[in-house]
Formats: structure tokens, sequence, C-alpha cells
């Protein structure tokens, strides 16, 4: 990891992955929504609805997946001072703010017409919920200092607590949920996922996580290039 | 050792002389708890039902108020650079002043949860339920607190950005808390809702130690 400390070396890299991630991510989610959308059958008691979960069940898991990578990237900024590590985590937050808020908003579609209703205080959409207001935390926390670096290190620092705090919320949630919500909403029985839906699901989550990763290649060179702007920029004033 | 009764014996004493702060939290802490008859109706029986959730969400509410004293002010003086240079690890100046904040402001929370019981008429075996709840759950609140007190140090608008963070946070002490005023409520054991809300506090306590120092050391680089 500590040999792409070095934006130049892995600007290079980015250059070579990104035709290549870009493509694989367009060809998986093509085949993921044509899947998902025409092939797979309907579900025996959801119906045509089942297809949203197509989109929401990837969602939810890269909500979960972005966090991780922002609490790796900030423990790597934090103890060895890696320099990209702060561009990922802070390019990585509003996409992950982006991913819950799309799983939180399929989420209460599929909820409409199976559960009869936008929203439930069941223990997971409150979980997700929490999750998008620890994300708009941190995205609040990278912006609010005048150097960005100390908002890039604040927020590192907080993603931890939250990496830390998360498993702990997310246990006192469900404690509370089978303490006040005996079943009130009768969960569907899970019957193990025929093959014709889990294929499909497996390639969106892949198209989803190329995505992310497209994006987040994508941004951080972005972020890069800016900064030597900024630099040159400074240079040429300084020399003036 | 003595360093750090210094720090907090200090910031008991500013807290002490500007007392009105501590009771205005207080007074709010009370308000917030009177507003929800208003709002809901003065039913008896609904209002013991919700008076545990109420106390809380006050308690949390209340605790959010103080919790930018708690470096602000030092930061702002220049004193808070003097304790980062002092001989005496920066841990432990955290710790000093995450107890004087429970004690200034955690504590009369704790003293004034039977009040708000008392208004609500909660039965007679609640109180000590309460009690401990506050008593164990308090200091994970100025404890985490802490941790966003320091994060936010010279941000702008820190007043509205603190909460937004601290509350998430907050969310095990509210659930926990509040399960265990309601299981003795249902005449059932608090016991393993206290004994979760001891192990969050005494969990929180060193983390939030090193958090916030690592949080302080970042702000004063």
């Amino acid at each position: 990891m500590h040999r792409f400390a070095n934006p130049g070396r892995f600007l290079r890299m980015t250059d070579r992955l990104l035709p290549a991630c870009g493509v694989l991510t367009a060809l998986c989610l093509g085949i993921g929504f044509y899947l998902a959308l025409f092939v797979s059958p309907p579900d025996y008691q959801q119906g045509e609805t089942v297809r949203i979960m197509y989109v929401h069940v990837p969602a939810a898991w890269m909500a979960l997946f972005v966090y991780a990578t922002i609490a790796l990237a900030a423990a790597s900024l934090l103890i060895w001072r890696h320099p990209l590590a702060a561009i990922v985590a802070r390019v990585s937050a509003p996409l992950g703010a982006g991913f819950t808020a799309l799983a939180l908003a399929t989420g209460s579609l599929w909820g409409k017409p199976m559960w009869g209703t936008w929203w439930v205080w069941d223990a997971r959409l409150t979980s997700v919920l929490i999750l998008l207001f620890l994300y708009l935390g941190l995205i609040a926390l990278q912006n609010a200092f005048e150097n960005p670096e100390r908002g890039q290190k604040a927020a590192a620092l907080l993603a931890l607590v939250g990496a830390v705090n998360l498993p702990i919320i997310k246990f006192s949630v469900d404690w509370w949920n089978t303490l006040h919500q005996p079943a009130s909403v009768t969960r569907l029985g899970v019957p193990a996922i025929h093959s014709s839906m889990l294929w499909p699901l497996l390639i969106m989550a892949a198209g989803f996580t190329l995505y992310f990763l497209t994006l987040l290649m994508l941004r951080v060179k972005s972020e890069i290039l800016a900064a030597r702007i900024r630099a040159l920029k400074q240079a040429a004033t300084a020399r003036d | 050792m003595s360093g750090f009764l210094r720090i907090a014996g200090r910031d008991l004493q500013l807290a002490y002389r500007a007392r009105g702060e501590a009771l205005l939290a207080v007074a709010f802490f009370l308000l917030v708890a009177a507003l929800f008859p208003l709002a809901l109706g003065p039913e008896p029986r609904l209002l013991t039902r919700i008076a545990p959730g109420i106390l809380w969400v006050a308690a949390l509410f209340a605790v959010l108020l103080s919790l930018d004293r708690i470096f602000l002010a030092d930061r702002e003086d220049g004193s808070l650079d003097l304790l980062y240079l002092a001989p005496l690890p920066l841990e432990a100046v955290v710790l000093a002043k995450i107890l004087a904040h429970w004690l200034s402001s955690g504590l009369p929370l704790v003293v004034c949860g039977p009040l708000i019981a008392l208004l609500y008429d909660l039965p007679a075996a609640a109180y000590p339920v309460l009690l401990a709840a506050l008593l164990l759950g308090t200091p994970a609140l100025s404890a985490v607190g802490a941790v966003g007190a320091a994060l936010t140090l010279g941000a702008r608008r820190g007043g509205i950005l603190l909460p937004l963070l601290v509350l998430p946070l907050y969310i095990p002490v509210l659930i926990f808390g509040v399960a265990a005023i309601d299981a003795s409520l249902l005449g059932l054991s608090p016991r393993p809702q206290l004994l979760l809300l001891a192990a969050f506090a005494l969990a929180s306590l060193p983390l939030a130690t090193v958090a916030g120092a690592a949080a302080l050391r970042q702000a004063l680089e």
C-alpha cells in the first residue's frame, strides 16, 4: 500500500486501470440490469416488486463497504500519514452517503407496496438511517475548517470513533427493536434464494463495487490534479 | 495525579463561578420535559408510559448545551496551549476535563431526574433504577461528548456541527437508559440494561480519553 503513497505512481496506475474499470462497470451494470429487469422471474409472493431488491441490496452492501473503506483509509492516514488515504477518505464519504440514501429510498419504495407504508421503525431500517447521519456528520466535519488538512484529520478520527461505535449502535438498535416491536411487520419467509435471482444480484453487486472503485479513482485523480494546479499557481504568483 | 486533580478542580471552580450556566442547563432539562405534556395532552397513563424516553432525550439535549464549553474557553484564552505543553499527558488532561464536565453538567441532571419522574407520576419502584441509569449513562455522555468537542474545536458553525456528530453516538445510552427504566416499570429486572450501560460507560471513558487527546493534538498542531 505504501507504494501508492507517491501520487505520480498512483496517477500512472489509475490511468491504466480507469478505462478497464469503466468498461467493466458498464458491462456488469448493463448485464445486471438486463437480467434483473427482464430475465429473472418475479417472486411468487412479492411479484414484480422483487426487482427493486437488485438495486436495494447492493446499495445497502455498498453503504457498509464504503464506511469500512473510509475507516481503513482513516486508520492509515493517522498511523502512517499516508497522503492518498486522506483523499480517499474525503472523496468516499459523499459516495457512501449516496449509496446509503439510495438504499433507504429503494427500501422505502419497496416497503410501500409490500408493507403498506413508506417507513417502519424496523431494526435494519433504523440502523441504516443512523449510518446516513454518521456519513453526514463526516462530510460536515470535513468541510468545517479553514484548513482542509485539519478537517481531514478530524474526520478521520471521527470515522474511527464511528467504526468502533457502529457495531454497538447496531446491537442496541436490535435490542430496542425486539423490545418495542414484537413482529409488527410480518417478515416474509426468506427461502434460500434461487440461482435465477442470485446471479443477477451478484452481478449487480459486482457492478456497484466496480462503480464505486471507478468513481473513487476518478475523484482521487482529480483531487491530486487540483492540488498540483494549486501548487503551480502558488509558485507562479510567488515568482511574479 | 495532583496535576490531574488540579485541572479538574480548576474546571469545577470555573463552573461554580459561572453557576448560571449549569442552572440554565438544568432549567432547559426541566423545560424540555415540561413541553411534552403540553404537546401530547395531560393523560396520566400515556405520560407515565413515555416518561423514561422523555427523561433521556431531555438529558441528551441538556448535556449537548454545555459540551462546547469543555475546551472552547480554554482555547480562547490560551490556557489549552499551556495544558498541551504541560508535563501531564494530554490524555490525563482530557480525562480531568471529562470528570469536571460530568460533575458540573451530568450530576445536576442526575439530581433533577427524580423531579421529572415526579412530574410524570412514575411509581416509586422506578426511582432507584432511574437514578442508577442516569448515574451510569451520563458519564458516557460526557466522555463521548468531549471527543466531539475536541474534534470541532475551531470549526466553523461548531455549535450546529457538534450535535450532528455526537447525537448518533449517544444512541446506545439512550436505548439502554430507557430500556432499564421501562423494565422496572414492567416489573422486570433492569439488571441487564444497567450492566450494558455500565459496560458502555467503562468502554467509552478510556477510548474517549485517547480519541479526545488525539483530536486535541490535531487542533493545537
